[in-house]
């Protein structure tokens, strides 16, 4: 893959070459460069902007105003409803539900990919095996098969083994579909790694588990945290396998969050919607502030998941 | 490189079995899932399974019946246009953006947060959001007719003939910051001599990033287009939040046939024909890339 994976050219920025000369602040170019920047960033905020007003207005305010009009008088109501009361179907207990499910699926998804990933990878790296390569070619190559090819196979699957529509059965199928990406961030990290370490680690005695615990995983800590990034947002923001392998009251966040907005029957509570439109969104957004270059670093490797 | 530590052993099997068992679920999740899983779904394409799967085969029927089916017809549309001007915008704003962000400009770290935080919003979100910014009795619409224009028409998702370039808005807000980061990655990754070179030569920058700058990037951009495109054919949570498929059947997308013959319309053979038809989509466009990519080199 041509994708940089280590500190490659997006963490670096080259000295300036008109470094020595001398640049006035309000040059033409410069008005044009920052005025065409601040548009587009304008253009990219306007969405979160609506959201956050909406969803601070009551509902006469919404019916007369306009969307970008900022909230005459500020009410968190809807953020309550949002989260504490509004109705999926028969249950009305808000996203607080959906919100705990997915708690409940992503964090052992992640965990638990990450963990079998990080094992492959090394295996892969430093214990090749005869086959190995092909078996990680047809991993990688079913990074790209559309999901909706595998979904029934897997139904069938599941429900041989008896957990067709549990969290369980979730957390699997976040697990499977999380692997290819992650043992390829894998593999490449531990590729990178000095040999010379291995060979040592090889020569006092040490075995494949012991290399991988004590050797490697200390090493590694970054491509792991860059793992859990691109895992939390990825199994947070899912909603097809989310829809296809539990029942009701498992749904993660987003499968409920689409029920309550798009529900026919009722009025329509904008402001509640966004409140709760931005509730599902605050987990990933909070991981993306939060990371910032580890996330940056974390798409461009795992891209390919799309 | 290390199987030759144990080569006197006489079992091969057991050669580095750590390793082995250490790979188990990946070479589980290649053989079973993703090979497995797939070559079942073509299998039972051919068959006239209804509620559940049986191997009743029946050739080509449910290819017929697929293309045959007006609905289908309307999904294969939907994501040609999607997918063309979802290519072609991402590409043409991800590149600009990409340009605008390499002047060595100051705060470029406060710009790339802002254009890359949608895309760490999942399709569900986004699409909810430019729903309520589309609907035409508070958003966009009416807002213009309230400055004055009060014949002004935009309701996107409520007009069959244009609600894909409604999904296709969101798409774009979505994506773009993803591809601007690609490409700007590939742009740093240029030799600034190259840049030196054409300053002296006095090449307008425009050209130099036509004739020079852009095939020197090809790579990224094939990557970035590979990218796009196994995401354009995935479409799916973004047309339920939106449109729900709507008004009418006018938004649908494949993925989503797929899943509602699968799972709502129990007829099994239609779904399975339909994923095999992305499957062959998809197919088309891997092959080529990953001849490309890997066809000369032994190692990936």
């Amino acid at each position: 893959m041509p994708i940089p994976t280590g500190p490659g050219p997006i963490g670096r920025l080259g000295p300036g070459p008109a470094g020595a000369k001398p640049r006035r602040t309000f040059s033409g170019r410069n008005i044009m460069l920052y005025g065409a920047l601040i548009f587009f960033a304008l253009y990219y905020l306007l969405p979160l902007y609506v959201m956050i007003v909406t969803s601070l207005k009551g509902m006469p305010e919404i019916r007369m105003g306009n969307i970008f009009s900022p909230p005459m008088e500020i009410t968190f109501e809807p953020w309550v409803k949002a989260w504490a009361t509004a109705c999926t179907g028969l249950n009305c207990d808000g996203l607080s539900r959906g919100f705990w499910n997915s708690v409940r699926i992503t964090v052992p998804s992640t965990l638990i990919s990450i963990l079998i990933a990080s094992v492959n990878g090394y295996a892969l790296a430093n214990w090749k095996f005869k086959g190995a390569d092909l078996f990680f070619t047809i991993l990688i190559v079913g990074a790209f098969i559309p999901y909706q090819v595998m979904i029934y196979p897997i139904v069938i699957v599941l429900r041989e083994m008896g957990i067709y529509g549990t969290l369980t059965g979730l957390i699997i199928v976040h697990t499977i579909f999380g692997m290819p990406i992650l043992t390829l961030l894998f593999r490449n990290y531990f590729t990178s790694l000095p040999e010379e370490l291995f060979k040592a680690a090889r020569i006092d005695g040490a075995g494949f588990w012991q290399i991988y615990l004590r050797i490697m995983l200390p090493m590694s800590l970054p491509i792991f945290v860059v793992a859990m990034i691109l895992q939390i947002t990825g199994i947070w923001n899912d909603f097809l396998f989310g829809v296809v392998f539990t029942r009701p009251e498992y749904y993660p966040m987003t499968v409920q969050l689409n029920n309550i907005v798009n529900s026919v029957q009722g009025v329509k509570e904008y402001n509640v919607n966004m409140a709760a439109t931005l509730l599902t969104g605050a987990v990933p957004l909070f991981v993306y502030f939060v990371s910032g270059r580890l996330f940056v670093r974390g798409i461009a490797a795992g891209a390919v998941k799309g | 490189m290390t199987g030759q530590a144990h080569a006197g052993r006489p079992n091969k099997l057991f050669r580095n079995l750590n390793s082995k068992i250490a790979s188990i679920p990946m070479i589980l999740t290649a053989l079973v899932i993703f090979l497995g899983g797939t070559l079942w779904t073509v299998v039972y394409s051919f068959t006239n399974s209804k509620l559940l799967p049986r191997l009743n085969f029946v050739g080509l029927d449910q290819y017929d019946r697929l293309w045959d089916a007006p609905r289908w017809i309307m999904s294969i549309q939907n994501l040609a246009i999607y997918g063309l001007l979802s290519l072609i915008f991402s590409v043409v704003i991800g590149f600009l953006l990409a340009a605008l962000m390499d002047q060595k400009i100051r705060f470029e770290n406060t710009f790339r947060t802002i254009f890359l935080y949608p895309f760490a919003l999942s399709f569900i979100v986004t699409g909810l959001v430019w729903q309520w910014i589309l609907n035409p009795d508070f958003g966009v619409q009416s807002i213009v007719r309230s400055l004055g224009w009060t014949t002004f028409t935009f309701n996107p998702l409520y007009d069959a003939d244009i609600v894909i370039y409604g999904v296709l808005i969101a798409g774009l807000w979505q994506g773009t910051g993803l591809v601007m980061c690609l490409l700007l990655a590939g742009l740093r990754g240029i030799d600034e001599d190259i840049w030196k070179a054409s300053r002296v030569d006095g090449i307008p920058v425009w050209k130099t990033y036509l004739f020079i700058i852009i095939p020197m990037m090809r790579p990224v951009f094939i990557t970035t287009l590979v990218i796009i495109t196994s995401g354009i054919v995935r479409l799916y949570d973004l047309v339920v939040a939106q449109t729900s498929g709507g008004p009418g059947i006018a938004s649908e997308v494949p993925a989503k046939y797929v899943y509602d013959y699968m799972f709502q319309a129990q007829n099994l053979g239609q779904g399975f024909a339909a994923s095999t038809m992305m499957l062959l989509t998809v197919a088309i466009i891997i092959i080529p890339w990953a001849y490309l990519e890997f066809g000369g080199k032994k190692r990936g």
